[in-house]
């Protein structure tokens, strides 16, 4: 770094960014009708709300819990397809694996795409393609899981070692040799943490999943809000966050003793 | 302790893995599938495959165009407000700046934690209560979830920071705060630019879900697009919306290459 590139130097150019966020900033509030006033105008209705969901109703509890373990159920086969599927394509994403530009470029389009969809939408469009059940949030968190995941796994496949590789391909493996037993090897463990990353992710985005007719918790809350039943709206949010609580823990705790 | 073979061991593993996936599966509802028929979703596929055109641009403000540089707007306006509302639980939380409290930074992390751990929909639903329905109940959402999630990734940032510099303040006898403002800011401005950029993304990602409860956006239309069963302006607000975070995601990535 030289004096140069210092901030009494470049101020001007500092200053012209800080313009234009706020140029953006106020334009997009104004077209948003934020305002300020009437967060605390309305922080009484707000208090009155926060007041109803500050007693839970906790005899809803026993109902609750079918669909949260279906919730999570549902989270875990829904991460296990989507995994499954997104190993062998990743391979096909990078040119490590298949030495095809061609391929690699399409394969990544094809998962760009896949990854820009929205979570909750995707599960819309599937409600209205498939239908109201269970299913379809498996379905939903699979393809979710295969966009986030393909694109950890080739990234990580791009930063492996090449000596196995060559080792493999001087005794004449063919790709798919090569990438089972030279390039798996060397990312499996990062594949399962991964697996639990997207698992965890995964049961908090299914908890919603269910609002839109995808099954699972979600389901209860939007019949409790429904009913305005803000107890057991509560009571659905406490156990959504006490759920995600103990799968993170329990997936940390798995990951130490396998990593 | 036992010993037991490698390959015993691997295939208990795989015991185990389709017990797992049997007891996943077993008691699960999949008649939805039964319903399914490959004609009918070739069908739906024909009919996405000629979107409403003319429901991009009309004028009338509530078209897919104007909706979709609203939802970018509710993103934008609500990462923002998360940035600086974060930056107070960011000091609080963040272990080498309470070198001997060790309570602090467990209380802030606490309240990081249960902030991001509700889904930006149940926020989206509490907030339409306070302010009504409209893209200002989308900006608070996203808003508060930002400050979990980025207050987070700034805490994390902050604790893996090269403490040299801020040694070489203290040397020469500048208080916590001068630290805070020439050791500390300097070094972790681009990765906090870099991370707030991501975090606008996956913003615009999630306001465009936010419609579906009423908090502003392209959701609402593309919900009564869905109930209607219309694919053709079904497959024109999702092609938007890709489009759309694609070159979102291209110009941040431009940006964010730039930083460092």
């Amino acid at each position: 770094m030289k004096i140069k590139d210092t901030v009494h130097f470049q101020w001007y150019k500092h200053l012209f960014v800080v313009f234009v966020i706020a140029v953006l900033f106020f334009g997009s509030s104004a077209l948003t009708g934020a305002s300020l006033t009437e967060v605390f105008s309305n922080l009484d209705e707000m208090g009155t709300f926060l007041e109803r969901l500050s007693h839970p109703d906790f005899s809803y509890l026993p109902e609750l819990l079918s669909p949260m373990l279906k919730t999570l159920k549902m989270s875990m086969l829904g991460t296990i397809i989507g995994v499954l599927i997104a190993i062998p394509l990743s391979f096909m994403a990078t040119e490590v694996a298949t030495k095809n530009p061609i391929i690699t470029n399409i394969v990544r389009l094809f998962l760009n795409i896949i990854r820009t969809i929205p979570n909750l939408l995707l599960a819309a469009i599937l409600v209205a393609v498939i239908g109201i059940g269970e299913a379809t949030g498996i379905v939903t968190i699979a393809i979710f899981t295969f966009g986030m995941v393909s694109q950890l796994i080739y990234e990580s496949i791009e930063t492996i070692e090449y000596e196995p590789i060559e080792a493999n391909e001087s005794v004449g493996a063919n790709r798919l040799q090569i990438a089972i037993w030279s390039i798996w090897p060397q990312i499996m463990r990062t594949v399962i943490s991964y697996f639990f990353y997207a698992f965890e992710i995964n049961v908090r985005a299914s908890t919603v999943l269910g609002y839109v007719g995808a099954g699972g918790i979600g389901v209860s809350l939007s019949a409790s809000l429904g009913l305005f039943r803000y107890d057991r709206v509560s009571m659905v949010i406490l156990s959504i966050f006490a759920v995600v609580l103990i799968v993170d823990f329990i997936s940390e705790r798995i990951q130490r003793r396998l990593v | 302790m036992v010993k037991i073979n490698p390959n015993v061991k691997k295939l208990l593993y795989i015991i185990g893995f389709i017990l797992l996936i049997w007891f996943c599966s077993y008691d699960l509802d999949w008649s939805s599938l039964s319903y399914f028929s490959w004609g009918s979703f070739a069908s739906i596929l024909k009919s996405m495959m000629s979107p409403e055109w003319s429901f991009f641009y009309n004028g009338s403000g509530e078209d897919v165009l104007s909706l979709m540089i609203m939802t970018v707007c509710i993103a934008f306006v609500g990462t923002a407000i998360g940035t600086v509302l974060c930056l107070p639980f960011v000091l609080l939380s963040s272990k080498n700046l309470w070198k001997k409290n060790k309570l602090i930074p467990r209380i802030g992390k606490f309240i990081l934690d249960a902030l991001r751990s509700f889904p930006e929909l149940v926020y989206a639903i509490i907030f339409i209560r306070v302010v009504g329905p409209g893209p200002f109940a989308g900006v608070l959402a996203i808003g508060v979830h930002q400050i979990g999630m980025l207050g987070k990734l700034f805490t994390e940032e902050m604790e893996k920071m090269d403490e040299v510099p801020v040694e070489a303040c203290h040397a020469v006898g500048a208080n916590g705060l001068q630290t805070l403002f020439y050791a500390r800011i300097p070094q972790l401005l681009p990765i906090y630019t870099s991370l707030i950029l991501n975090h606008f993304e996956i913003g615009v990602r999630s306001a465009s879900t936010l419609g579906l409860v009423g908090a502003g956006g392209i959701g609402a239309m593309l919900i009564f697009a869905i109930q209607g069963r219309r694919w053709g302006r079904i497959s024109i607000v999702l092609l938007t919306i890709i489009v759309t975070v694609f070159l979102l995601d291209m110009l941040t990535g431009y940006i964010r290459k730039k930083l460092r």
